[in-house]
């Protein structure tokens, strides 16, 4: 029983960086505006946190400073593409270099420091009930919090108007406008929206997950995250299972190895990529929900005057 | 570190295409430092592979001030960009080159060939030529010595190895350790996860979480990031670090590391370069050549063992004791040295089996 | 009063060539300020940075050889670009290449025939296309999301490659270390300039580029292709096939990223390893996108990509930077060009009155 409820923590716990970085770039995607810059902006995330976690002593300062430097990213791109018009997956993955790049640059002093990480919770009197304390609450703060993020998420996308606008522009960025919508304004509140949650994403592993820095500290967990959104056909719950389902798998192989499974690594390292891909082919058959679902003008350039 | 000011470097404009075009004469003159070039595979970063040898580097430029002066180009992809950066190093006039990296290889040896006059070092290869010399360490002693701490200091009798790839090297870590938590609790067993990359924090934890929920509760890694002993600080288990002494992340979950020193051995080099004395050879050095050490012991680890891991280690050093000495099984029972034998370099540097105590099967073992 | 973005009624010609032009002068003048903050003497920074790796006969020769499998995956890509389909894994196509053509090269080890070489371009060719078709057919029988699985696949190739390093393809004289046999020279492209590592493969890579914009200018599917990426309802209405148009959008990126590979383990690495790409099929994207998705375009930009690797390496070694300023300057300037194409078809314009519609900055 321990074991089980071991294992839901830790897959909670390596599935909360891709549930935010996937639910802003869901969020940036539903207004039609596809950033592949996502890495970039994790990694500029964790740097930013953890240097202000490192200054300050204040860890929850670092992941709010975090937040805010994924936003600066974002906006970058925003005017690149929303402004400028350039093209969004060649700025994106130009957004990665330039983010990696920086985060490098900026992390070399840091590189050696330990901060003071945030801590898990222990919820009084409730955590310590048999069996659902541990399972429901001795999270980390930030795992709650991406939960939280998740249903505002949907939400607001489902639930409000102002959601029901943001999936009009990314429908038809060109009726939005007709009937007076400010569509390159929403979007670029999107983007922002977008790099923020990256950057939540990038501060979590940077102050929870491995309190530390170092060069390329995400390994590629941006790119994971870009096609778990794909994956969700832009669903959030499906962002959030999905997340899980890929953290899951990947410690179900070790899980394995450890055992002693006589099936060499690179076989069980396969999982969760093949997971997600056959998952996915499985869920788009259904063409209907997936058209009803994507948002049309993906990648899709607008200007009010074109 | 060379330092451009604006005078040397407009000299350096003008000297460039020059020499550029005529590597052989970039040769050190009398008088002149020796300019040595070091490839890292990866970013220098705090803890890991790279950061030994930087460190080393670092310290040798202190210890030899004046006389050397060193460049270093790190994240060099082991591939077809290797060869170019050596060959850069070699053609601006560094005439020693370190390339610290298995997969630098072929590479290494083939812009030697390219500049008979430049002395080359390898780390962790096996070709040489007259100008290519090659060095490792023993780093199997140290993981012997750190498998004896983690067999008296597991309760479980589980141990948990996170590694990279299945080389031999990585592999000889864990049978040495194993061997060594053999000694001193018999019925041990080390349990390995493969994640398949030097590098990924993220994984290395999520790795170490997994091998904790399986009953390890003494945790140690052949990865380069300090995440197992972080992830063991969490847990309130207990860690070697190798490569580097992680003490900081892991101050009371660190029992002792396994560490590189190079900083004797890149002076040593250097100075019989100066000498005019290089030859190349093939260094496999271990405790002995202090190549190899362990950091000091966290105060939990009781006198008795220390002591028992000091005598093993004065053995060691002394050419007593062997970690890989018979009777020897591998983990399906298959006997692979007899009572007495010791193992030779040449089946230690290619062994591609689990010995008895480690649980699974090599992907590649036969 | 404000600037304005106003559309231009149609391209400007003028603007085509000068925005790279003015982004490259944008982007040395942040360098230069860059470098002066840090402490370099900005202009021998600059100097390091764009013309020190190029300076001598070698240098140009790795110029070109680091172009190559750029310029492959970049017109490889492009082609399916411009049909809207979103291929974003050439690395994995790559890694395939090279599988393929390296087990011929193992394969045929002793054989000294001159149909060796041929035969592993073509196993290249083929492993690339391999790998692209796992895609077109989820995407065409499916429905699955190209964009995901291309992707995907990109890690499940770096760990095929991986087993067979580590395991049947390991070098047996190579004390269980992961790298195969070194290719017999029957199976190495040969030399194209002598003292230097360019090799027939950058021959082979221009006329693939040649070729493709032969196939996308002056064929009826290239034709196709186009209109479908512009106006996929017009093209379907037309009677072309929207399943055709992924497989081959697909097929062509993977073929040409394949050669890459193929190109890449018989040339300057010469075996297989662990590690074959340092990610040219992901550079190979903004390759396509920063030379307009055209033929030409792609030969400069790659050529632009390969000069920026060269000089983050000859400023680690001359100034002491770091090896993020590589990252960090590339990003920039990729950005900027990207950016600077919006005089192509918009211009700025003083507006004395608030604009109808605000649009962000």
């Amino acid at each position: 029983m321990d074991t089980a409820v071991q294992l839901v923590l830790l897959t909670l716990a390596a599935g909360t960086p891709l549930v935010y970085a996937a639910l802003g770039e869901l969020v940036a995607e539903k207004t039609g505006v596809l950033n592949l810059g996502v890495e970039g902006m994790m990694l500029v995330g964790a740097v930013v946190a953890f240097i202000v976690a490192a200054r300050t002593g204040a860890p929850w300062l670092g992941a709010i400073a975090g937040i805010a430097a994924g936003a600066a990213l974002a906006l970058v791109f925003a005017v690149v593409t929303l402004t400028l018009q350039a093209n969004q997956v060649a700025s994106g993955l130009a957004l990665s270099l330039f983010g990696v790049g920086l985060s490098a640059f900026v992390g070399l002093d840091y590189v050696s420091v330990v901060i003071e990480p945030i801590k898990p919770l222990h919820v009084p009197v409730l955590a310590d009930l048999p069996f659902v304390g541990a399972l429901l609450f001795t999270w980390n703060p930030l795992v709650y919090l991406s939960l939280a993020l998740f249903a505002a998420v949907q939400w607001f996308l489902f639930h409000t108007r102002a959601g029901l606008v943001v999936r009009a522009v990314g429908e038809s960025p060109e009726s939005a406008h007709a009937i007076g919508y400010p569509v390159v304004r929403i979007r670029y509140f999107a983007v922002v929206f977008g790099g923020a949650c990256a950057g939540l994403g990038g501060a979590y592993l940077s102050l929870v997950y491995n309190p530390s820095w170092a060069e390329g500290i995400t390994a590629g967990r941006g790119w994971i995250a870009l096609a778990l959104v794909v994956f969700a056909t832009w669903k959030p719950s499906r962002v959030v299972a999905g997340a899980y389902l890929f953290g899951g798998v990947t410690l179900a192989q070790f899980q394995a190895q450890a055992l002693g499974v006589e099936i060499p690594s690179q076989y069980l390292a396969m999982l969760p990529y093949l997971a997600t891909i056959v998952v996915l082919a499985l869920i788009s058959r259904d063409v209907v929900s997936i058209r009803l679902n994507a948002p049309a003008a993906l990648g899709r350039p607008f200007h009010p005057d074109a | 570190m060379t330092r451009y000011t604006r005078r040397n470097a407009l000299a350096a404009l003008g000297a460039g295409a020059a020499t550029a075009a005529l590597p052989a004469l970039a040769q050190t003159k009398a008088g002149e430092p020796l300019q040595i070039g070091f490839v890292y595979v990866s970013p220098i970063g705090d803890a890991g592979w790279t950061f030994q040898h930087d460190t080393a580097r670092k310290a040798m430029e202190k210890a030899l001030s004046g006389k050397v002066v060193t460049k270093y180009i790190e994240n060099v992809p082991e591939g077809a960009d290797a060869e170019r950066v050596i060959r850069e190093l070699a053609s601006s006039g560094n005439t020693l080159i370190f390339t610290t990296s298995f997969g630098y290889m072929n590479p290494t040896i083939k812009v030697a060939q390219a500049f008979p006059k430049h002395k080359f070092e390898h780390a962790t290869g096996y070709k040489t030529s007259k100008n290519v010399g090659i060095y490792n360490a023993r780093f199997y002693e140290g993981r012997y010595l750190a498998g004896m701490v983690a067999g008296k200091m597991s309760k479980s009798g589980v141990a948990g190895y996170v590694a990279a790839f299945p080389i031999p090297e990585v592999v000889m870590g864990i049978n040495a350790f194993t061997r060594g938590m053999r000694v001193t609790n018999p019925k041990a067993e080390v349990k390995v996860v493969w994640v398949n990359s030097w590098f990924d924090p993220g994984k290395e934890t999520e790795a170490t979480n997994t091998l904790v929920s399986q009953g390890a509760d003494v945790v140690t890694h052949h990865t380069d990031s300090p995440a197992t002993m972080q992830a063991a600080e969490a847990k309130k288990i207990h860690a070697i670090a190798y490569h580097s002494d992680m003490s900081k992340y892991g101050p009371n979950a660190q029992l002792t590391a396994v560490t590189h020193h190079w900083t004797d051995y890149y002076t040593r080099v250097a100075q019989s370069v100066l000498d005019g004395k290089w030859a190349p050879d093939n260094v496999w050095g271990g405790l002995k050549e202090g190549m190899i050490k362990l950091a000091p012991f966290n105060k939990v680890v009781p006198a008795d063992v220390q002591e028992t891991v000091n005598r093993a280690e004065a053995e060691i050093k002394a050419g007593k004791l062997h970690p890989f000495t018979g009777p020897m099984k591998d983990n399906a029972g298959k006997e692979r040295l007899a009572a007495g034998k010791t193992i030779s370099d040449g089946d230690l540097q290619k062994m591609d089996y689990y010995v008895e105590g480690v649980v699974g099967k090599l992907p590649s073992s036969k | 009063m404000h600037l304005r973005l106003e559309a231009r009624t149609e391209p400007s010609r003028l603007a085509r060539w000068l925005s790279p032009l003015v982004a490259t002068f944008a982007v040395l003048v942040i360098g230069f300020v860059l470098f002066a903050a840090m402490g370099k003497d900005p202009w021998f920074a600059l100097y390091t940075f764009f013309i020190d790796p190029v300076d001598t006969r070698y240098d140009v020769g790795e110029l070109l050889l680091k172009a190559s499998p750029l310029m492959l995956c970049a017109v490889g890509l492009a082609a399916g670009y411009r049909a809207n389909v979103w291929n974003i894994g050439a690395e994995g196509q790559l890694v395939l290449g090279a599988v393929a053509g390296g087990g011929v090269a193992l394969a045929f080890h002793d054989s000294t025939s001159p149909l060796v070489l041929p035969l592993m371009l073509v196993a290249g060719v083929a492993g690339g296309m391999l790998w692209a078709a796992i895609p077109a057919l989820l995407r065409t029988r499916f429905n699955a999301n190209e964009i995901l699985v291309s992707l995907m696949l990109v890690y499940v190739a770096s760990l095929v490659l991986s087993l067979l390093v580590h395991g049947a393809w390991r070098d047996p004289e190579g004390f269980n270390f992961p790298q195969s046999k070194l290719f017999s020279d029957s199976a190495l492209l040969p030399n194209l300039i002598p003292e230097t590592r360019l090799n027939v493969g950058f021959l082979i890579a221009l006329v693939v580029v040649g070729v493709a914009w032969l196939f996308m200018r002056r064929s009826l599917t290239g034709y196709q292709m186009r209109v479908a990426g512009l106006a996929p309802a017009a093209a379907n209405y037309a009677g072309v096939s929207a399943a055709r148009t992924v497989w081959l959008g697909m097929l062509i990126g993977g073929a040409c990223a394949g050669l890459a590979g193929v190109g890449e383990v018989a040339g300057p690495i010469g075996q297989l390893m662990p590690v074959v790409s340092p990610g040219y099929g992901f550079a190979a994207i903004i390759v396509a996108f920063v030379g307009r998705l055209h033929p030409v375009g792609i030969v400069f930009a790659s050529l632009l990509m390969s000069l920026l690797y060269l000089g983050g390496e000859a400023a680690q070694m001359k100034l002491a930077l770091p090896s993020s300023v590589t990252g960090l300057f590339q990003g920039t300037l990729l950005l900027f060009l990207l950016a600077a194409d919006v005089f192509i078809h918009y211009r700025l314009r003083v507006v004395r009155r608030p604009a109808p519609v605000a649009h962000g900055a």
